[in-house]
């Protein structure tokens, strides 16, 4: 029994991993191009990226999902539960993403962008050549600490009925009753996914302190 | 307040002239109508107690602050304006930038790139803003980096290097644009005394070697040495300008005398 269990439930962990990696890799370039968008000196482009930022960072991510499934359903636009997932954790997570990476940039001593500037570097050429590079090297933990935190959030994705581990979890006690066996089992999964990814977070840490500007 | 100069000939142009140049930073006036001329070649110092303006306006000659009203002039090049049918239209970021790559500056955080080598940071003006092809951008870094003295600091990361050789550095990269003239907010204001020398010996030879030189320093000897011009500021104001012997010397106004005398008891000749 227990083997079966730990099978079914270590194959809903790579639906786990699906959602998290692809909720992060949406969530990693739009939520860059919202912190840009939100240094625009085009008033309108800023104040749009603002609230792009409020809305998703207001509403709970749960209700996102059921909009992105359900609602968009009703509207005839039928997604997979996983597609909805991994589209629901990455527009949220662009928001979030998003003031991460707007601490990064504002933590950048600004004589670097004067530095720039005086080289003859436009706005964007500085942003791009010497500011972001600092900025995403100071934002890395806090980002890796997020992907650690969305690795656990996926378990939200059970209230669409993406197959992740959660899921699986809770259909297999309907089945067999095990309630507690699952739930241990489904703990030491996710721990083992989360223990290496913490792990890797904090040598990461320790590693991109080269490059900080004095 | 010296008097406005009209620009002659081509050959004689200024290659600065500020117009009627006044700054504020919301209700403090930090620039009080500025009017001045560098030549081509001259090195030119201002001195004065902080808060008289004189990192301001050094700032206003390549745009990192943009003047209240007034005009500045790089070269006979309105700087970050343009006349337009009767009216000042502001440029845009490119075309700003255009200009500011003629104008070199060295700060006095040295604001080196920590995320390049020394080479890189170097070459990153050339190949990026000048488009030079590599290979021609690495042999000026290194011709550079040879004048200063730091040849062997090539592929070196500026948290490796002391507070001296950074600043080397950065005069290295602002010379790598191949600027008209270069501008020096207090460079060596932040060294450790033992280490203000070697920054000074290159401007030294920077100024033997002609270039056009606007400088903001404390170090009265070094700008008796090597300056034309020494400009004294006061709130915001000219208050008196001379050749430095001259000024250093025979100081006119009570307000320069005052400066003088407290500063230089404190601070040996270098």
């Amino acid at each position: 029994m227990l083997p079966d269990i730990v099978a079914v439930l270590l194959r809903a962990a790579v639906t786990t991993i699906e959602i998290t990696l692809g909720g992060l890799a949406v969530a990693l370039v739009l939520g860059l191009l919202i912190a840009l968008l939100r240094r625009s000196h085009v008033r309108i482009v800023a104040v749009l990226g603002g609230i792009y930022v409020e809305v998703f960072r207001c509403v709970p991510v749960l209700v996102q999902l059921f909009i992105i499934y359900f609602g968009l359903g009703e509207l005839g636009l039928r997604l997979a539960p996983l597609t909805a997932a991994i589209l629901g954790f990455g527009l949220n997570g662009a928001a979030y993403l998003a003031e991460i990476y707007r601490s990064g940039i504002e933590a950048v001593h600004k004589g670097q962008f004067e530095a720039a500037a005086a080289i003859g570097m436009t706005r964007g050429q500085a942003m791009w050549w010497i500011v972001l590079p600092q900025a995403v090297r100071i934002a890395l933990p806090p980002i890796g600490n997020y992907g650690v935190g969305l690795l656990k959030d996926s378990s939200i994705a059970v209230a669409v009925a993406a197959p992740e581990i959660t899921f699986a979890a809770t259909n297999l006690i309907n089945e067999t009753y095990l309630s507690t066996q699952i739930y241990l089992v489904m703990a030491l999964i996710y721990i083992s996914m989360s223990l290496p990814l913490s792990y890797a977070v904090r040598s990461l840490e320790a590693r991109s302190s080269r490059g900080r500007a004095r | 307040m010296q008097s406005q100069q009209t620009q002659a000939n081509e050959t004689a142009r200024p290659i600065v002239q500020i117009v009627k140049l006044q700054k504020d930073f919301g209700p403090v006036r930090v620039l009080d109508g500025i009017d001045l001329s560098v030549a081509k070649g001259e090195k030119v110092t201002l001195i004065g107690p902080s808060g008289s303006g004189k990192t301001t306006l050094l700032r206003c000659i390549n745009y990192l602050e943009v003047p209240t009203s007034g005009h500045v002039y790089v070269a006979g090049q309105l700087l970050g304006e343009q006349l337009e049918g009767g009216a000042y239209r502001r440029l845009s970021d490119r075309e700003i930038s255009r200009m500011r790559a003629q104008i070199g500056m060295v700060f006095q955080t040295f604001n080196l790139f920590p995320h390049l080598t020394v080479q890189q940071n170097i070459c990153i003006g050339p190949t990026k803003v000048l488009r030079q092809p590599p290979a021609e951008a690495k042999a000026l870094a290194l011709q550079l980096l040879e004048k200063v003295g730091l040849a062997d600091k090539l592929l070196a990361y500026p948290d490796q290097l002391s507070g001296g050789q950074r600043q080397r550095v950065a005069i290295a990269r602002a010379l790598a644009m191949r600027p008209q003239l270069m501008l020096f907010d207090e460079a060596t204001s932040s060294l450790d005394p033992e280490l203000v020398g070697e920054v000074l010996a290159v401007m030294r030879q920077l100024a033997r070697e002609g270039m056009t030189m606007i400088i903001v320093t404390h170090e009265m000897g070094f700008a008796e040495e090597v300056s034309d011009r020494v400009i004294f500021m006061d709130k915001g104001a000219i208050v008196e300008t001379g050749p430095p012997h001259e000024l250093f010397q025979h100081p006119r106004h009570p307000r320069t005398r005052d400066f003088l005398s407290a500063v230089l008891q404190k601070k040996p000749y270098r």
